[in-house]
């Protein structure tokens, strides 16, 4: 692991402000990876090992829909985290993750991150309250978009 | 408090022309001209048939009458510097709107107006701060940044204050970020304004909540766009408009990334019947909206009231 890359893992907002051996430990599950427009992060269907840390670039977050194509469900940016399905078995990709721009993330091996946070309860711990928080924002942005705000009944 | 009895005025925000019988009556105006921005949206460019067209300022409405049909309130969409006829941007909801909706060009629409408070632009010019002092000189001003967050049909009251604040700021500092979310893309209004806006130095980013195909913007709420906008919290103002709940839910994205909750300002609707403070059909707790609003200050009361039903 080059300092290079833990320093760029310190600097996401996932971990950002986490102690140093904390950000060094995963670092130590992580790899930095580019990504052409157009281009895949994550497919569904397929096994869910990777947590992607996005750095730069925009990915959109699609279904695949007979008839429909290609339908996309939510466009995130730098800052933001793309794959949860390596949490949680049967660690399975629910949805496609495509780079809208050259998208520069890192990416953390879930399977690494998984074996270390059961090692160390306290770093666990940490990331899942991160986590948690992302994971709860996103439920929220998700329930007020079904609400469907602009809608005959939303007025204006 | 009685409904008529009032409240004080937030600073900065001027109040409406008060109660008077010459309010009340509509003053016919021609269409000089319509666009449609959406398949239920349309745009009306009116003209006084006698005399000069109203003076107004940015987040003021107009009581817009369908003769025959009846009144509704709408939101002057123009800026007040602009040359051109007065325009209002309607969305087809009910018998009044649709009726204003499929007025052609020729025809006459009665208006009265203009009614309640503004965006307070003059105050946001104000909030100049000193970037530095040296031997009691001050050297440098800078104006704050303004973020307009809108929310659907929310970008027509907002329309003229994004005009009027890039015409002020090209030669005064201070960015300018716009903020629009659509249910989707079909339902994006003033699409041309909004690549004005682009080239005239404005940071404006456009969401929907559900995409379609040919979208290759972005998908998410409008909050979502806010994250990613740049400005400094600490010197900024916010003018948001849409859906109540949208509003909401801005205005505490804003207050997380560190906003005074007083500078920034909402645009709350409740029915409107007489627009001027006499009827009582626009109170929401201590305010009588066609008179104290739309544009408030999030901050307080308002802030509670936001999520207060139509009585
Ligand atoms: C200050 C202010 C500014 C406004 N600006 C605009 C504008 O720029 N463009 C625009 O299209 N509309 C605007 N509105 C909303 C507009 O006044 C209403 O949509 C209109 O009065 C509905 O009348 P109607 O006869 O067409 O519908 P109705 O037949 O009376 O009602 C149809 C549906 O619209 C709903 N409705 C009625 N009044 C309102 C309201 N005030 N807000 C939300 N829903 C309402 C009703 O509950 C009903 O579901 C504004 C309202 C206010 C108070
Ligand atoms: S008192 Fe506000 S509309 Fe009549």
């Amino acid at each position: 692991m080059t300092k290079e890359l833990a320093q760029l893992v310190a600097g996401h907002p996932l971990l950002a402000g986490l102690p140093g051996d904390a950000v060094a430990t995963v670092a130590g599950c992580a790899r930095n990876m580019a990504f052409s427009p157009g281009a895949l992060l994550l497919a569904e269907g397929d096994p869910a090992d990777t947590l992607y840390l996005v750095r730069r670039g925009r990915v959109a977050i699609e279904v695949h829909s007979p008839g429909r194509g290609q339908i996309v469900i939510e466009t995130v940016g730098p800052g933001a985290v793309v794959g949860w399905s390596w949490l949680v078995p049967p660690y399975r990709w629910h949805f496609d993750a495509r780079a809208i721009d050259p998208v520069g993330a890192i990416a953390v091996d879930g399977a690494c991150l998984r074996q270390k946070a059961e090692a160390d309860p306290a770093l666990g711990y940490a990331l899942m309250k991160r986590v948690a928080a992302i994971l709860l924002e996103r439920l929220q942005m998700t329930r007020v978009r079904v609400l469907d705000l602009y809608g005959d009944d939303g007025a204006r | 408090m009685p409904a008529d009895q009032g409240v004080a005025v937030p600073t900065g925000l001027r109040r409406g022309k008060d109660r008077g019988t010459r309010a009340l009556t509509p003053v016919p105006y021609r269409v000089v001209s319509r666009r449609r921005e959406t398949d239920d949206v349309t745009t009306l460019s009116l003209a006084p048939v006698a005399g000069v067209a109203m003076a107004f300022r940015p987040g003021q409405f107009n009581m817009l009458t369908a003769f025959g049909v009846g009144e509704a309130a709408i939101s002057i969409s123009s800026a007040p510097s602009s040359s051109g006829p007065l325009e209002h941007t309607v969305r087809d909801v009910g018998t009044v709107t649709h009726s204003l909706c499929a007025a052609r060009v020729g025809d006459l629409v009665g208006v009265r107006g203009p009614f309640g408070t503004d965006w307070g632009l003059a105050e946001v010019d104000d909030q100049v701060d000193t970037l530095h002092t040296l031997g009691g000189t001050t050297h440098a001003h800078l104006r704050g940044d303004v973020v307009v967050v809108a929310g659907g049909i929310g970008l027509a009251p907002l329309r003229g204050a994004v005009y009027e604040l890039l015409a002020r700021r090209s030669h005064d500092g201070g960015g300018v970020v716009v903020c629009v979310g659509a249910r989707d893309p079909s339902q994006i209004v003033f699409r041309d304004d909004l690549e004005e806006w682009t080239r005239a130095g404005a940071e404006v980013s456009v969401t929907v909540d559900v995409s379609a195909p040919g979208w290759t913007g972005h998908v998410g709420l409008v909050t979502s766009v806010l994250g990613d906008a740049h400005f400094d919290p600490s010197r900024t103002t916010a003018l948001v408009c849409g859906p109540e709940i949208m509003m909401r839910f801005t205005a505490r994205a804003l207050t997380d990334r560190g906003m005074d909750p007083g500078r920034i300002r909402v645009s709350l609707e409740r029915n409107m019947q007489c627009g001027v403070a006499w009827c009582g059909h626009c109170q929401l707790g201590p305010f009588l909206l066609c008179r104290d609003g739309p544009v408030l200050p999030y901050a307080g009361i308002v802030a509670h009231l936001l999520t207060e039903p139509e009585r």
